[in-house]
């Protein structure tokens, strides 16, 4: 299964020099992140094709009148939208920075890794061959398709002599997923489902419903749950296999741990918004930077920034070319590149 | 190796390799009887052999001389110059696993002709002979661009941060391409999608035309460089100190590589592994001389690409199968089995 890398990974530039955590900083991010999404999420739901003041928005919530149609609008449409960004920015970027804690792997991310390329294999067979299945059993087709992923990613990455170096865990995401993405074009294309999943692949919440959102929650809940009681672990796994098993940690259960909770939060925000690539290496990058490197620190803050960060850039989605809408994903993808370029050309000799 | 040792290993070596080659065209012609069979409207091989002589009826000749043979030579031509690109970037960047989809430069000719394709609606009456310009303008842009990040005065090209910001940048081109193909009507998006998986244009001896030339003069001169490329293959210094202009050589047969896999892109769309996989499998037949390894490469990409594109055609009839996801099915478990065995 997953074997650390060895010490020349970079996830901690300063890690084995002083284990620095800011616990201040982390409680300021907590704060005002959850102000920041709260103002964002009620900026979400005013702006779009129909402008919408905020005291209607207020009104909606608290003073519901079925006989409008904006507030049906505002309840139906734009609410549950607003909620989705949150929920699925905070899964991508705890799923990120568990994955990059586990395998040291300062390029690790459920996009660039496969696993999102997973889920949408599942989707695209839901789609194909069980049209009418309820958004419960397509979600469960992506956790599927992302374990497969997973096992097919780490797998090939520790089946080699050197173990899994970042550069070969990203080379081995990068054939995953044109292998899986490849597999459900396929699908796509065979039952001219080309359009349906093509909009979803370009990553867009527009859709959500509040069905989705409450079949997606339990799950979500439970899995960011399960991240923080394992996020002390984490920790230590980030120090390095040998330290953390050296100090009796049990490293293969939490690695199974690990992954399975990666699996469920990847998994179920494709299923509700398609493939985000990015949010799970940015934000934990961010973090860390801001907050150290203590993961019960680091994953509570990653979800709260990954939401602002899905909020407000779906808010930009809508502005940028109104009245279209620009595809989430590829809006991501745009800030996130420069950012992994700058990542992996950091040090001079490459992430071998 | 001595300069003795080498020829008398080349002696050795030379009917071994020219048999190798005759098989290869064995089964590229096998295969291409296979295909011209292969459609919704089957002919036996004999209807074939007699609509090939000038004996068919005028249904028979359209469907061979207008439909499936341009498009069999398209799919020779761009297997044939996928697989001559991939082997020259390996080669260069002494990198196994690079080949012009991996590093970003199909992705860049792709956006260069959806961007044409986005604002000049009506794509078959399109200049077809300005496609390879425009692909190979995105393609050589792109290109640049990677060079110039991974790119470092210290340490040169490092392999590692080229593949890794090839693989950026191409996440990024494919983020735009999506962008702009969600925003063309049905139509055209359909026309889009498919091309972007990597679909041989088919029936239209026009591409063939356009492409064609490209391939004509730089697969010959790719073949020239050989010995070139056989001691750029070696290192950094080694070809320094043997004299060489290593910059020029390098940039020189970089281009050559681009332009290639620009041009296969342009009647093509994004088919990736081809370029990976035919110089692998050449050179694990006629080993690592350009000399040999350069023809092998061009008949090992043309029969995979042949091959991929039959069976794309007659799995699931009448439907199609874009030949580049074939490709990609079939090319990513090698593409993944190199890299573990790879050592780091």
């Amino acid at each position: 299964m997953v074997t650390s890398t060895h010490a020349n990974s970079r996830a901690h530039p300063e890690g084995e020099k002083q284990l620095k955590s800011r616990p201040v900083a982390a409680a300021v991010i907590l704060v005002a992140g959850l102000g920041a999404i709260l103002m964002g999420l009620a900026l979400s739901v005013s702006v779009g094709a129909a402008d919408i003041k905020l005291a209607s928005v207020w009104e909606a919530v608290f003073r519901f009148n079925p006989q409008l149609p904006q507030h049906q609008v505002i309840r139906e449409l734009r609410i549950p939208r607003a909620l989705a960004g949150a929920v699925v920015g905070a899964c991508f970027a705890v799923a990120g920075a568990i994955m990059q804690g586990m395998t040291r792997n300062p390029l690790a991310d459920s996009g660039l890794l496969g696993l999102n390329a997973g889920a949408s294999v599942g989707l695209a067979l839901a789609f194909a061959f069980a049209p009418s299945l309820s958004f419960m059993y397509i979600m469960l087709y992506c956790f599927l398709g992302a374990a497969a992923a997973s096992i097919l990613v780490f797998g090939i990455g520790s089946l080699s002599h050197s173990g899994l170096t970042p550069l070969r865990l990203t080379l081995a995401g990068a054939a995953v997923s044109a292998l899986l993405l490849a597999i459900s074009q396929g699908i796509a294309i065979l039952f001219h489902l080309s359009q349906d999943i093509a909009f979803w692949m370009a990553g867009g919440i527009g859709g959500t419903s509040w069905t989705q959102l409450g079949v997606m929650f339990p799950w979500v809940a439970g899995a960011l749950v399960g991240s923080m009681m394992i996020s002390r672990s984490i920790t230590l796994l980030s120090l390095g296999k040998d330290v953390a098993a050296g100090l009796g940690q049990r490293t293969r259960l939490v690695q199974t741990t690990g992954i399975l909770i990666v699996v469920v939060l990847a998994g179920a925000a494709v299923s509700a918004v398609g493939p985000i690539a990015f949010v799970g290496l940015i934000i934990p990058h961010i973090t860390r930077f801001l907050v150290g490197v203590d993961y019960r620190w680091i994953i509570p803050c990653s979800a709260v920034l990954g939401s602002v960060l899905i909020v407000f850039a779906d808010i930009a989605a809508r502005l940028i070319n109104a009245p279209y809408e620009t595809p989430l994903g590829a809006l991501i993808a745009v800030i996130g590149v420069p950012f992994f370029i700058y990542l992996a050309s950091k040090r001079k000799g490459g992430l071998i | 190796m001595s300069r003795i040792q080498q020829s008398s290993v080349q002696k050795k070596r030379r009917p071994r390799d020219a048999a190798i080659l005759s098989l290869l065209a064995v089964l590229i012609v096998f295969v291409f009887i296979i295909s011209m069979n292969t459609g919704l409207i089957r002919l036996s091989p004999i209807e074939v052999l007699h609509t090939l002589l000038g004996e068919g009826s005028p249904q028979q000749k359209l469907i061979l001389f207008d439909f499936r043979l341009p498009r069999i030579v398209i799919s020779l031509l761009v297997g044939a110059g996928f697989a001559v690109a991939g082997c020259i970037l390996q080669s260069l960047s002494r990198n196994a696993l690079a080949e012009p989809s991996t590093l970003g430069i199909n992705a860049g000719a792709g956006l260069a002709v959806l961007i044409f394709i986005s604002f000049v609606p009506a794509t078959t009456a399109a200049p077809i002979f300005m496609l390879p310009l425009l692909a190979l303008a995105g393609a050589g842009l792109t290109a640049a661009l990677i060079y110039f990040l991974a790119y470092r005065r210290e340490d040169g090209l490092s392999p590692t941060r080229l593949i890794l910001i090839g693989i950026a940048v191409g996440a990024g081109i494919y983020a735009i391409q999506l962008i702009l193909s969600l925003r063309l009507d049905p139509q055209n998006y359909q026309f889009v999608a498919t091309w972007l998986a990597g679909k041989i244009w088919g029936g239209d001896w026009r591409f063939v035309l356009a492409l064609l030339p490209w391939i004509l003069i730089l697969l010959p001169f790719t073949f020239y460089k050989a010995r070139v490329l056989n001691v750029l293959n070696l290192g950094e210094e080694t070809p320094a100190g043997l004299g060489m202009a290593v910059e020029r050589e390098r940039i020189l047969l970089m281009a050559a590589a681009v332009a290639l896999a620009g041009s296969c892109v342009a009647v093509s769309g994004g088919i990736g592994f081809v370029g990976l996989i035919a110089p692998h499998l050449a050179r694990r037949i006629v080993g690592p001389r350009h000399q040999i390894l350069l023809p092998a490469c061009t008949l090992t990409g043309a029969l995979l690409l042949l091959t991929a594109d039959t069976i794309g055609r007659w799995i699931l009839q009448p439907s199609e199968i874009p030949t580049g996801i074939v490709v990609a099915i079939l090319g990513a478990p090698y593409f993944l089995y190199l890299l573990a065995r790879s050592k780091a």
